[in-house]
């Protein structure tokens, strides 16, 4: 139908804007890889703000712990009147056994727990009018920086995660690489995550509109 | 709202900022459903406010005075503005406030509005969902039309709100309000007003909690209900061409705040309470139907013992159940067959006991009538041998008379004999 003159529809833009920002944010997200990667220094240079306590520390007992433990942080942080409360999942301890079988076994527990948990609250007969949100949003995973492939511990773990979770990989401590270096493992990379058939983020079945398609293309 | 958790200061731009602004960049794509249900009696001006509001030209025929029974029209229009992408449905009632008998007239309203909360329900309770989808037809805002009387609301309009205001949000409505005057308007005002609350009907509130709008909102709750007109023709003011009413005496402009309150209308409900009006339904009524509709089917948060319980296990108790009664009921069938084969082969050995007797007897029938049968046999034997000895001796003798005798004494002898 043609509207003859101004209705004021675009109106409920703004005023979904002012109930977004009064209700806030949750963001949660995972950071998975061996220690010494980096991880807590590039959760603290993502979000400006002492979230993550390094483990290297002086004063902290250097311990790799027996099997993997998931520690999380959840901090408020405020932007442009923008609330939003991050959750920073840490996962010490992957990969650093000498059998590391199965250590993404308590990783894959724990998305789940929380997705369960959502569930839980919503088939309720009284539910809450916000149901507070703890499932994983995004895993980062930090790959090392060898320059050659993906290890098999890399594929494995991004192989199950990608099926419940957005996966992000990252080129941990890039600047040990020369950019040409670092050009040919990004290549090889993607080739590996191909050849096996891991999505990860972006998945490119979530992508419908063309415009999405282009700027995840580029991402990708 | 902090929950305990630490606040962080951050140290420099992080870009999180513009999170709304994803947000409604993806609700654009996606676009907005909006579903408008207008109660009111035939001819209070219904389709014409419509169509003033969305400021375009629904194409909705007159319906007449005559139907038995009322039952609900639903249209759907697309409508684009820059870059807003609106689904709007608009329920109409046709035939209310005609039949003579108006009892039941509030009845299909309220099963069309459960109806489409029930499909909700459905789609929400599926395995394999679709709710981003989902075209979303639950009414979120009700325009109810009161009748330009000037004195006070009638029982069927109480009954219908009465019956409506836990559904759905209900802004009450004064239709073709160019037929009262100022003072009149006022009172008249005050009147459904008081009326309202002393019959303990909930209209729909506009939300005072957001200072940005509260206090705008708090003036239009004064105003309510809104005495509205519409137009669907256009008349040259000064040098424009606006919507109004050209009458012998003069004209009645629809925009103009002074002559009736369509302006604040087209506000409170597009420009400013959209988003509101479509959260108060899902939040608050769907919710609310949600948990009779689950509760009616047996399902309960808490169990006997009152510790909590969750709908799965609520599932699987029921599930249970209905496989011990469905177990009971097999077992109740086999036995019941187990006795009919019971009797059934009782049945059938008596007949074959009765069968067997019959055969005996006939045989032993059949044995006294053979024993008959011979010694009638040996006694026609016995008569026969005789009877071939005395032929025999018979020839004997005419063998030893015919020597002697002559033949014609012989004839006369084979005569006699």
């Amino acid at each position: 139908c043609q509207l003859f003159g101004y209705v004021g529809i675009e109106a409920v833009l703004d005023q979904m804007k002012i109930k977004t920002m009064k209700m806030g944010f949750e963001f949660n997200i995972m950071v998975v890889g061996q220690s010494g990667l980096g991880k807590s220094t590039m959760v603290n240079t993502l979000f400006k703000s002492k979230v993550s306590r390094k483990a290297s520390q002086p004063g902290q007992e250097e311990r790799i712990p027996k099997t993997v433990q998931l520690q999380s942080v959840t901090h408020v942080i405020e932007e442009k009147g923008v609330k939003m409360k991050l959750t920073v999942t840490d996962t010490p301890g992957f990969g650093d056994q000498i059998n590391n079988n199965n250590c993404w076994d308590p990783i894959i527990k724990y998305i789940n727990e929380q997705y369960e948990r959502y569930l839980r609250e919503e088939i309720l007969i009284t539910r809450k009018r916000k149901i507070p949100d703890t499932r994983v949003h995004g895993c980062v995973y930090f790959v090392p920086p060898t320059g050659h492939w993906l290890r098999p511990l890399d594929l494995e773990f991004m192989r199950r995660l990608s099926k419940i979770v957005n996966v992000v990989p990252v080129i941990a401590k890039a600047d040990t690489l020369t950019l040409e270096e670092r050009a040919e493992f990004k290549q090889r990379i993607q080739q590996d995550l191909k050849t096996h058939a891991i999505s990860v983020y972006p998945q490119e079945d979530f992508d419908q509109d063309p415009d999405d398609r282009a700027l995840n293309d580029r991402i990708r | 709202q902090n929950d305990g958790y630490r606040t962080l200061s951050l140290s420099g731009h992080v870009g999180f900022g513009s999170l709304p602004d994803q947000l409604v960049k993806k609700s654009i794509k996606q676009g907005f459903c909006f579903n408008i249900l207008c109660i009111g009696e035939t001819g209070s001006g219904k389709s014409t406010l419509i169509n003033s509001l969305f400021n375009t030209n629904f194409d909705d025929p007159v319906s007449s005075h005559f139907l038995p029974s009322v039952h609900l029209r639903a249209q759907t229009y697309e409508l684009q503005e820059n870059n807003v992408l609106l689904k709007l449905t608009i329920v109409n009632t046709v035939g209310f406030g005609d039949q003579i008998n108006k009892e039941d007239s509030y009845r299909p309203i309220v099963d069309y509005i459960d109806a489409q909360f029930e499909a909700y329900l459905q789609e929400e309770l599926k395995i394999k969902r679709s709710l981003f989808s989902y075209h979303d037809t639950r009414i979120h805002v009700c325009l109810y039309f009161i009748s330009p009387t000037g004195h006070s609301l009638k029982t069927l309009d109480l009954l219908t709100m009465k019956n409506l205001d836990s559904k759905v949000n209900i802004i009450p409505i004064i239709g073709k309000a160019d037929s009262i005057s100022k003072t009149e308007l006022q009172k008249f005002k005050n009147k459904i007003m008081s009326e309202l609350v002393s019959s303990g009907v909930q209209i729909y509130q506009f939300p005072t909690d957001d200072e940005t709008i509260s206090k705008i909102n708090t003036i239009m709750n004064g105003h309510l209900p809104f005495a509205v007109v519409g137009s669907t023709e256009e008349v040259k003011i000064g040098n424009k061409m606006v919507r109004a009413r050209q009458y012998p005496w003069g004209i009645v402009q629809v925009e103009n705040e002074n002559h009736c309150d369509f302006v604040k209308l087209r506000e409170m409900l597009i420009c400013t309470n959209m988003e509101d009006l479509r959260e108060q339904t899902h939040a608050r009524h769907y919710e609310l139907y949600r948990r009779c509709r689950l509760e009616e089917m047996g399902f309960r948060d808490v169990g006997p013992e009152n510790k909590p319980v969750s709908l799965q296990e609520a599932y699987e108790a029921k599930r249970h159940e209905f496989y011990l009664e469905l177990q009971r009921k097999e077992e109740e069938m086999r036995q019941q067959f187990v006795q009919r084969v019971k009797e059934k082969e009782a049945i059938l050995k008596e007949a074959e006991q009765q069968v067997h007797t019959k055969f005996e007897h006939r045989m032993l029938m059949h044995q006294e009538v053979k024993l008959k049968l011979e010694k009638k046999k040996k006694a026609l034997e016995d008569e026969i041998a005789m009877f071939i000895e005395k032929k025999a001796n018979a020839e004997l003798l005419q063998s030893q008379a015919s020597v002697s005798t002559p033949l014609v004494s012989l004839k006369r002898d084979k005569d006699r004999k």
